[in-house]
């Protein structure tokens, strides 16, 4: 331990690999769109455009309006042509930049991909030293690792591959995945053994088991996240595709069918003018926006160093009905102290200090070490050390006895721990535990505390000493945010291995909507299981490996970055900064997500009537005059009409790239006041906005000569 | 009483007369199609054509009913035109011709009732009762059983079956459609409908002049035509004949009796799903389309733009004088909402922007209250949209009635919004692109392309009234708007039926406050945007080109 102590370098704040990491909420540098130009004319590949029907259309329709202004050239014939090729080059843009942000990250993350090679022990077994004596050690490159094969990393090497490590224990620099300066400690067995390769060993040596085929990575599936290349449309993104492919083929319809009735009427339309009506109707704003959006989705999830394993996880986690909230660090601040040691009938209040001492001294947990200093702060008790204690054997604590202690030689044995395990320890010895002892424990659950019951074995018969409060503090505002959860419709559940009245008063003092005491991972997947029956989501954190059926099972499960890698394997979402309280940040980004698109698709679709307004009267007003009252705007010109309108859908395209990328504001309510909120921006906004914007144009418009 | 006092007092009182049929009716049917009990004579019908009726069935084999159904009613329909002749109570009548009878029998299996023909100079007495009353019934029945199909989607939970085909026709038939006929055909007969089965009467007018007044079966039928938003009168003249609507009291019960079901259906829907407040948001949409479409006409028609409307008080030519100009528009915006499309005055000679508004009404694909079952049906898929586009904007993968709306679902929902327009502009499109097809038009310029537009609209649609002005009765418009019919009447059942097994299979997702309701005047109105955004709006350049053209000035 003291070695790696010593070594840990200061914590320096950010460094500049995490500034990157750590880009503010994804707003749009003007340079990124001059940057990503060549990527957005490298999709105007038809068989790229294809994915994205309506584009499609629309530069077929560019395409076809080309060869009618190289045939008959006229400057509207030019105009349109121009506009409608940027209104396809602003799409791709819209992708590009989304996706350049992404690809930016990746180039660093490949940076600390360099070729590594590996030290692998091929003859090395679990259990055994690690020498140069005993194990043979060949020199390999890391891409030559396969599942399985033992490498052995020591201070200043890069560890080769994603594994997990089963012998020593080592401080590591996981700055390269995290943007985290600061040192994390790797150690085998239990949940924090996992490694990710690409990061790199400062102290001591380490055996790793490699568990991940090379291509398949953490930081190669990190790097194909962000750069979009295992991108998969989500169900919504694929519903959405289908409605807006429907309202593309039904205005292709009303287009084409037009004009045979312009030719009755006397009013034969050019091509031009009837592709610039198409597109002017077709959903092109959600359109060319809606692959941005996703991509970006995913990139604010990025940002806050969550990498989602799939697109569909992150849709999953707006739809979220119940989260699980594992109490200790998530809900309170994780570090419960003792504050309060109340003895039983009949013995002193030192000697239960005493015994609260002794059984706590090789508790290294916080909880434990809390005791040891109330010992000595309140009764002055002198913290004894391991080696004073000739023969004693320490009992650690486990998630089965739910106790921890001491036996000390002459039969003398004292534990502390859960109350219940406490009593069937005392029973077991022949004792029987008081009822002023149920009692005092259960004052103490509900007063919010966590009663921990101190008994000693003396002679074979065994008797309770007294309770040790201690007390969990509930971290501030997390009140404010289960209530906003509730308001949008979330369901908090607080998982916990305190008992009933614990977690009762803990719940209550938070205000989550149910609990979970005493807690086994087996209850965790049986409630999951249970709100799943009832056609709810589940969202959950975990990090243990006997966390990952729970974390699997669950619809959006994020893993701990510092869990193991069967907990990582298991969720769908991995958050490297390992801090629980996140989930709630998750489960905002994705409903952000869905708003973005449901937003632009209502603009994009309410736009239409204006440009209704703009073209209809400027292809007919010159057989019937009297549609000339439709020209509300009071447009120069048909010619300027139909300009205007198509410039207008083009240049609301590259307006609302930085809304796409940074999705729309999103405040946590109730689902009325979110639509309320959001017909009025984007329903109303998308109705009245062309109409000004339409005139405005065509007011510049009308002076470009030939344009009458 | 002055007109706008008469239009009033018609309006409240049918308004009045729907507000108390609506609770017990609305119940009624939802305790038809949810009952358990079979009455004795429906299990001697189930025996006789060999069907369990305890058996539920998956959406393709309900569908597969549907079509065998239809497609057997079509060719019955064919034949007993064909065969007039050597019927009885032919009236000396021939055979139709080959392309009538297609058109006939696809548009009254189809709940269309365009009528290509004449009646009283066409049908003989069977054919008309026992060939078109027929089917009259049938269709109305087939339009209510697939929105009770789609209903059960909504209400049933990991399952594949959506009801008995069967069953739902035989109740709708017996337990509804029947006995509401027979009293209001009773009713009708009361308030001077004729009904017999007499041949035609020649007469001597005062004047010295010979008449030939054809009679016949009249009442039995007319109960029906409207019932189940029908439409297809026994006399060329529709409603507006003496026969068939002798005065104003007989005139508000066709209108009552066109909107009935289809207004009631809205709260069987909500008290089967269990939530009768969805039924009222549906029911308000619907009125507030109603209201508007009867306000817009009435100020179109009572305009008194020329020497002869201003004589008259109101656009005259065309109507009624024993309707006027209230009760006409009532039944005018009533009947295209509906999909009836029975008539009480000549469309065609409605002023060009209330003309528009009747095309529109269609357009809107028969919605507020729509014919009885497709009205329900398609403003459930149009809802289905608006949860869509609303339900995202909310931060959910959207939900409607606790049922999800996932790619499936929004496939079946496009397919149907897209089927209709595709039809009416395709039709209308080739049509008008046809030298010859052009030619059956009778009035040049803008109206023209009106009387195409509206044939085509009332046909996909499924509504059956005629602007005329445009000879139909060729090879080519037979044949096209026959198919048109058949088209627009079982594509979009195929979706609904098709959508209805996958909501069947979903789990139900419980509410929260995270989900969208979907009663509140907001979604009301988002669903209304919705109507007029993507329904209507796809039509805006032909209706510029045809009422807007000519009614602009």
């Amino acid at each position: 331990m003291s070695t790696i102590t010593a070594q840990r370098p200061r914590r320096s704040g950010t460094t500049p690999a995490a500034a990157r990491h750590r880009v503010a909420g994804g707003l749009l540098d003007p340079q990124q769109l001059l940057r990503s130009t060549p990527d957005a004319l490298r999709k105007l590949d038809p068989r790229v455009q294809l994915r994205n029907p309506v584009m499609f259309v629309v530069q077929v329709g560019a395409v076809l309006t080309t060869i009618e202004a190289v045939a008959t050239p006229t400057v509207f014939a030019w105009v349109i042509t121009v506009w409608l090729w940027l209104t396809v080059v602003f799409a791709n843009l819209a992708e590009a930049v989304a996706e350049g942000r992404g690809k930016a990250q990746a180039a660093t993350l490949r940076r600390t991909k360099r070729e590594t090679t590996a030290r692998r022990l091929p003859q090395w077994r679990p259990g055994a030293r690690v020498t140069e004596e005993t194990v043979s050690e060949e020199t390999v490159p890391a891409v030559a690792l396969r599942v399985g094969d033992h490498v052995l990393v020591e201070a200043g090497g890069v560890i080769p591959g994603d594994g997990d490590v089963v012998e020593g224990i080592a401080s590591v620099d996981e700055s390269a995945i995290t943007g985290e300066s600061a040192p994390v400690i790797r150690e085998s067995g239990g949940d924090r053994c996992a490694v990710t390769g690409g990061t790199t060993v400062l102290s001591d040596r380490i055996v790793v088991q490699i568990t991940s085929q090379p291509g398949q990575t953490f930081i190669d599936r990190m790097i194909a996240l962000v750069e979009g290349a295992s991108r998969q449309k989500t169900p919504n993104e694929i519903a959405l595709n289908i409605l807006l492919a429907g309202l593309t083929i039904i205005f292709l319809l009303a287009v084409v069918t037009l004009q045979p009735m312009a030719i009755y009427s006397h009013a034969r339309q050019s091509l031009v003018v009837l592709v610039a009506l198409l597109v002017a109707l077709i959903p092109t704003t959600i359109g060319a926006l809606l692959s941005a959006i996703g991509i970006a989705g995913m990139d604010r999830l990025v940002q806050r160093n969550v990498l989602a394993m799939s697109g569909r996880a992150v849709e999953a986690a707006g739809d979220v009905n119940t989260l699980l909230l594992d109490k200790t660090g998530t809900i309170t601040l994780g570090n419960r102290q003792a504050t309060e040691f109340l003895p039983a009938q009949g013995v002193s209040l030192e000697q239960l200090a005493d015994a609260a001492q002794l059984a706590s001294l090789a508790d290294e947990t916080p909880e434990g070490r809390s005791i040891v200093v109330l010992a000595k702060r309140d009764l002055g008790l002198r913290a004894r050390q391991e080696g004073e204690l000739v023969g004693a054997s320490f009992v650690a604590f486990t998630a089965q006895t739910r106790m921890s202690g001491v036996d000390l030689p002459g039969g003398h044995q004292v534990r502390k721990g859960a109350a219940s395990a406490v009593r069937e320890w005392i029973r077991a010895g022949g004792g029987e535990p008081a009822a002023e002892l149920t009692s005092t424990v259960e004052a103490v659950s509900a007063a919010g505390g966590t009663p921990l019951v101190v008994a000693e074995r003396v002679n074979g018969t065994a008797r309770a000493l007294g309770v040790i409060q201690l007390k969990d503090v509930v971290k501030e505002g997390i009140r404010e945010r289960f209530a906003e959860l509730r308001a949008m419709g979330i369901r908090t559940v607080m998982i916990t291995g305190d008992n009933q009245l614990t977690a009762a008063a803990i719940a209550a003092e938070a205000g989550v909507d149910d609990f979970l005491a005493e807690a086994t991972p087996e209850d965790k997947m049986a409630l999951i299981s249970r709100e799943q029956t009832g056609g709810r989501l589940v969202a959950m954190t975990g990090d243990g490996t006997n966390d990952a059926p729970a974390l699997a099972q669950a619809d959006v499960g994020v893993a701990m970055n510092t869990g193991t890698s069967a907990a990582k394997e298991a969720g769908n979402m991995v958050d490297l900064d390992s801090n629980p309280t996140k989930l709630i940040e998750i489960v905002e980004i994705g409903k952000q997500l869905l708003i973005t698109r449901g937003a632009l698709t209502t603009f994009s679709i309410a736009n239409d009537v204006a440009k209704y307004f703009a073209i209809i009267p400027a292809m007919f007003a010159s057989v019937y005059p009297g549609l000339d009252q439709l020209n509300v705007m009071r447009l120069h010109s048909p010619t300027s009409a139909i300009t205007s309108a198509i410039i207008f859908n083009a240049l609301i395209i590259v307006t609302l790239i930085p809304l796409a990328l940074r999705g729309v504001r999103y405040t946590p309510s109730s689902a009325s006041a979110l639509l309320r909120r959001n017909l009025w921006i984007y329903g109303l906004g998308g109705l009245v906005l062309p109409f000004i914007g339409i005139k405005l144009i065509d007011l510049l418009v009308q002076f470009i000569p030939g344009l009458r | 009483m002055s007109t706008a006092t008469a239009g009033w007092l018609q309006a409240g009182l049918l308004v009045v007369a729907l507000a108390v049929a609506y609770r017990p009716l609305g119940d009624y049917l939802a305790y038809i199609f949810t009952t358990n009990k079979h009455w004795r004579v429906e299990w001697g019908i189930y025996r006789l054509i060999g069907v369990n009726p305890d058996a539920d069935q998956k959406w393709s084999t309900y569908l597969r009913g549907v079509l065998a159904f239809s497609a057997v009613s079509v060719l019955f329909l064919y034949g007993f035109q064909r065969l007039q002749e050597y019927l009885p109570l032919s009236l000396g009548f021939p055979a139709v011709p080959a392309d009538q009878a297609f058109n006939t029998a696809a548009s009254f299996a189809t709940n269309t009732n365009w009528q290509s023909y004449s009646g009283e100079t066409t049908m003989g007495h069977l054919v008309q009762m026992a060939g078109l009353a027929v089917q009259n019934f049938g269709s109305a029945a087939v339009g209510i059983v697939v929105v009770i199909a789609l209903i059960r989607g909504f209400i049933r939970s990991r399952t594949e079956q959506v009801g008995n085909f069967w069953v739902d026709l035989t109740r709708a038939c017996l337990r509804l459609l029947l006995p509401i006929s027979v009293i209001f055909a009773l009713v009708l007969i009361a308030g001077g409908v004729v009904d017999n089965v007499a041949a035609a009467h020649p007469v001597t007018t005062l004047a010295g002049g010979h008449q030939v007044i054809p009679g016949g079966p009249v009442a039995s039928q007319e109960a029906i035509k409207e019932l189940g938003t029908n439409g297809g009168g026994f006399y060329n003249a529709n409603s507006a004949h003496p026969f068939e609507n002798p005065n104003p009291v007989t005139n508000l019960i066709e209108i009552f009796l066109l909107l009935v079901i289809a207004v009631s259906l809205t709260r069987a829907f909500g008290k089967m799903v269990g939530d009768k407040r969805q039924g009222y948001a549906v029911l308000a949409v619907m009125a507030v389309i109603w209201v508007a479409s009867v306000a817009g006409i009435s100020y179109f028609e009572s305009g008194q733009h020329s020497a002869a409307a201003a004589a008259a008080g109101g656009a005259m030519e065309g109507k009624e004088v024993r309707f006027g100009i209230p009760a006409s528009t009532l039944f005018t915006a009533s009947t295209t909402l509906t999909s009836t499309g029975a008539v009480n005055n000549a469309h065609d000679s409605l002023s060009p922007l209330g003309g528009g508004i009747t095309i529109l009404n269609m357009m809107l694909g028969e919605i507020a209250p729509g014919g009885t079952g497709s009205g329900l049906y398609g403003i459930l898929i149009l809802a289905i949209v608006t949860v869509f586009v609303a339900g995202l904007m909310v931060g959910r993968t959207p939900e409607y009635l606790n049922k999800k709306i996932r790619p499936r679902e929004m496939k079946l929902a496009s397919l149907y919004i897209l089927t209709t327009p595709a039809l009416v502009l395709i039709g209308t499109g080739v049509a008008i692109a046809l030298k010859g097809e052009q030619a059956a038009i009778l009035n040049p310029g803008p109206h023209g392309l009106s009387e195409i537009l509206y044939a085509f609209t009332s046909t996909a649609n499924n509504n059956g009234s005629a602007f005329a002005g445009l000879s139909v009765n060729t090879v080519w418009y037979n044949g096209a708007l026959g198919v048109v019919m058949l088209l627009g009447r079982f594509l979009p059942i195929v979706w609904v039926l098709a959508l209805a097994g996958s909501l069947a299979a979903q789990r139900m997702v419980p509410a929260s406050a995270g989900t969208l309701p979907t009663h509140r005047p907001l979604f009301i109105s988002m669903l209304l945007g919705v109507v007029i955004l993507v329904v209507a709006l796809t039509y805006f350049p032909a209706q510029a080109l045809g009422p807007l053209a000519e009614g602009l000035h």
